[in-house]
């Protein structure tokens, strides 16, 4: 992983003596409110319902040892001895004092972590696949990408004060996982006609209160101009997006105002400026950034008799086979899988892990993935690198730390934010209503059965939860002062982006599992043989299940 | 007289502040008034958010000051209005005017600016221990031209 120089580590330092100071200011009525208010979300503070949220930077989802060991003790050390994974593959404290806050980014800049413009009207931390690196569907390893855009981006003195925030995906594989359509500017690593490898440009994705797919602004960019050609777009967006209202600033709104033919215009005429300029990318420097990340040092293994061997294992105890199954994926080196360790457990808050499961992760990514770990955007943890020889004792280990609920990629496998238990911003509670969807569906065998089905949960228009891009989205809205839930239907994120449809008036909360339960039963009793939710939906619209969830009782 | 900072200390300022209103020697012009003017060697204009930097660029050679007001600080095109005309050549001086606060000072000076006329003239001593907060930056800028990048040893 990327490693800082002194230059990395003097910025940051500088950065958060800088805060240090504006805290000072602020808590001694020199800085008002209002003013305060754009330098702390940009250190990644907000003021919450019940305290203050501190959103911690976890460039593109990786993460050492070290640093989950560091992140284990400033929950004990700050707060409330748990912390929980974001869907931008952060981590949120929930409990921080506001004057603790310089002194727990200095313990970050120890372990070369910060909460740079994890909030706030600036560009955000870039997102990417999980399985970057490892993948097998992988053209190029996004990540020295994803460091590039990271230095360009941190403390830019242009961008600072846009319109509002703005977010950016780089994807390198067949499948995307790292949602670039829905993004403020989605990024893929694509070949052009002779197979030299570039950037495919989206721009004017994004999800909150008007969900839109992202728009082809280029369909193939050489690398050495991917930091020019950003700064045209952002150029261009800082100075004709809306700042009259805060609902139409994001660029997809500009995009849809303008077009995608004059924002293109827009965007080559800033481009001709600064092209070929000194921000142009050199070849040492995609050297430079491709060799933090290369292969680690794996062993040569047998494939065949490597993967016969977890067979037998596997059928020796269906339960880890069935973990083995759900929880793991192929890796693209002999002997090797990528491990899913779940967040998601029933009981639990999703995305929530303790100080003791961040150092035993710690512990565990030591003794089995060389020292790494990532989080992922759907809120899980990821091992990337585990030999199979290893995975039983992994398995074993996790299960005692219950961290192996086997449900990646199924209906208890949600992605859901904070929701109004914490969150100042939202209309309705997500966590109850993820709880009693768990808890109804706690069935592993009928879960296995609705196969492959993605559940995401937002407690209000922000769409934190992505539900727009859930198989089955649930957003919760406030009615007259109580919590209603809206269901929509067949979003998708992957490469064929689609936006949920709105299935009809909401719900009470404690309505949701018996709805649940009517499309879920209504899928199966339509689904041909093998499949999915999506297809089944894809195949027969929405009235079905417009018809059984609303039919009136007789 | 104003007060200011300019090129890193305090100073009187050279010029009185636009007034759209009236057009009254040694202030500051608005847009409008300063596209009606004939000769624009040696004049000072003010822009505001949405005027856009595109009309000033033919004529970055003979104006001497270009005033950029934030009447938020929140509101951040001026950014980009300060950045174009230096990357176009402007060299006279770049004034920010209106709600910026110290805290955007160094931003503003990467964007080009080297004047900083704040709306409360008490903030200013203030303001200059807020010049160099950063021994470094990332990214290239106004001030240093060639991102660190291409500097890194």
């Amino acid at each position: 992983m990327y490693v800082y120089d002194q230059y990395d580590q003097t910025m940051l330092d500088e950065r958060v003596n800088q805060f240090r100071d504006q805290t000072r200011r602020y808590l001694s009525g020199e800085l008002s409110e209002a003013e305060f208010l754009p330098l702390r979300l940009q250190n990644g503070l907000y003021v919450q319902r019940l305290a203050p949220m501190l959103r911690i930077a976890v460039p593109y989802g990786l993460l050492s040892s070290r640093q989950l060991r560091k992140l284990a003790e400033i929950t004990r050390n700050y707060d409330k001895g748990y912390a929980h994974i974001t869907t931008r593959q952060n981590v949120q404290l929930n409990w921080p004092r506001l004057e603790d806050v310089p002194d727990i980014l200095a313990d970050l800049a120890s372990v070369e972590m910060h909460a740079i413009q994890t909030s706030g009207n600036c560009i955000r931390n870039t997102t990417t696949d999980q399985f970057a690196g490892v993948a097998t569907d992988e053209l190029e390893d996004p990540r020295p990408y994803c460091e590039i855009i990271r230095q360009w981006s941190t403390l830019h003195p242009e961008f600072a004060f846009l319109p509002r925030k703005f977010k950016i995906a780089v994807c390198g594989t067949a499948e995307d996982r790292a949602a670039i359509h829905a993004h403020d500017i989605g990024l893929e690593l694509v070949p052009d006609d002779n197979g030299v490898i570039g950037f495919k440009v989206l721009a004017g994705g994004g999800l909150g209160r008007t969900p839109v797919i992202g728009s082809v602004v280029r369909d193939w960019l050489e690398k050495k101009h991917l930091l020019t050609y950003l700064e045209a777009i952002l150029r261009v967006y800082n100075q004709h997006g809306r700042r009259d209202n805060k609902y139409k600033a994001r660029i997809k709104i500009l995009v849809k105002a303008m077009g995608v033919e004059a924002f293109r215009d827009a965007v080559e005429t800033e481009w001709q400026v600064l092209k070929d300029g000194p921000s142009t990318l050199t070849d040492e420097e995609i050297q430079r950034a491709r060799s933090f990340f290369t292969a680690p040092d794996y062993q040569q293994i047998d494939g065949t008799s490597s993967a016969a061997a977890l067979a037998d294992a596997c059928k020796a105890d269906p339960i880890f086979g069935n973990w083995v199954k759900r929880n793991t994926v192929d890796h693209r080196t002999p002997g090797y899988r990528a491990v899913t360790i779940s967040l998601k457990a029933t009981g639990y808050v999703p995305g929530d892990i303790s100080d003791g499961q961040l150092d035993l992760l710690a512990d565990l990514a030591e003794r089995y993935s060389f020292g790494e770990i990532r989080s992922t955007h759907q809120q899980n943890m990821v091992l990337a690198d585990v030999l199979t020889a290893h995975l039983p004792q992994l398995w074993q280990k996790l299960q005692a730390a219950g961290l192996a609920t086997p449900n990646i990629g199924y209906l208890t496998d949600m992605i859901c934010c904070p929701g109004g238990d914490y969150c100042s911003l939202a209309n309705a509670k997500s966590i109850p209503v993820a709880e009693a969807i768990q808890n109804r569906f706690d069935d592993l065998d009928y879960m296995y059965d609705l196969g492959p089905l993605e559940v995401n949960i937002s407690g209000c228009m922000n769409a934190c939860g992505h539900h727009h891009i859930g198989h089955i989205g649930i957003l919760g809205v406030d009615k007259k002062g109580e919590e209603f839930y809206q269901v929509s239907l067949g979003g998708s994120q992957s490469k064929q982006a689609s936006i949920g449809k709105i299935l009809g008036p909401s719900f009470r909360q404690e309505d949701m599992p018996d709805i649940m339960d009517k499309i879920l039963s209504t899928y199966l009793s339509l689904r041909n043989e093998e499949e999915a939710f999506l297809q089944t939906y894809q195949r027969v619209g929405i009235d079905p299940f417009k018809e059984r969830v609303y039919a009136k009782a007789d | 007289m104003p007060r200011l900072i300019k090129d890193g200390t305090i100073v009187d300022s050279d010029w009185l502040p636009a007034n759209p209103d009236r057009l009254t020697p040694g202030h500051i012009l608005s847009l409008d008034q300063w596209l009606a003017l004939d000769d624009k060697s040696g004049s000072a204009v003010q822009l505001e958010p949405g005027d856009g930097a595109t009309p000033l660029l033919d004529h970055v050679d003979v104006i001497d000051l270009v005033a950029i007001n934030f009447p938020v600080f929140t509101d951040g095109r001026g950014f980009s209005y300060g950045r174009e005309l230096r990357e176009q050549g402007f060299k006279g001086e770049l004034r920010a005017v209106g709600a910026f606060i110290r805290d955007q000072v160094d931003y503003l000076q990467r964007c080009g600016f080297n004047a900083f006329q704040f709306a409360e003239e008490d903030q200013l001593e203030a303001a200059m221990d807020s010049l160099t907060p950063f021994s470094e930056h990332y990214q290239a800028d106004v001030r240093q031209p060639v991102p660190l990048f291409r500097r890194r040893t």
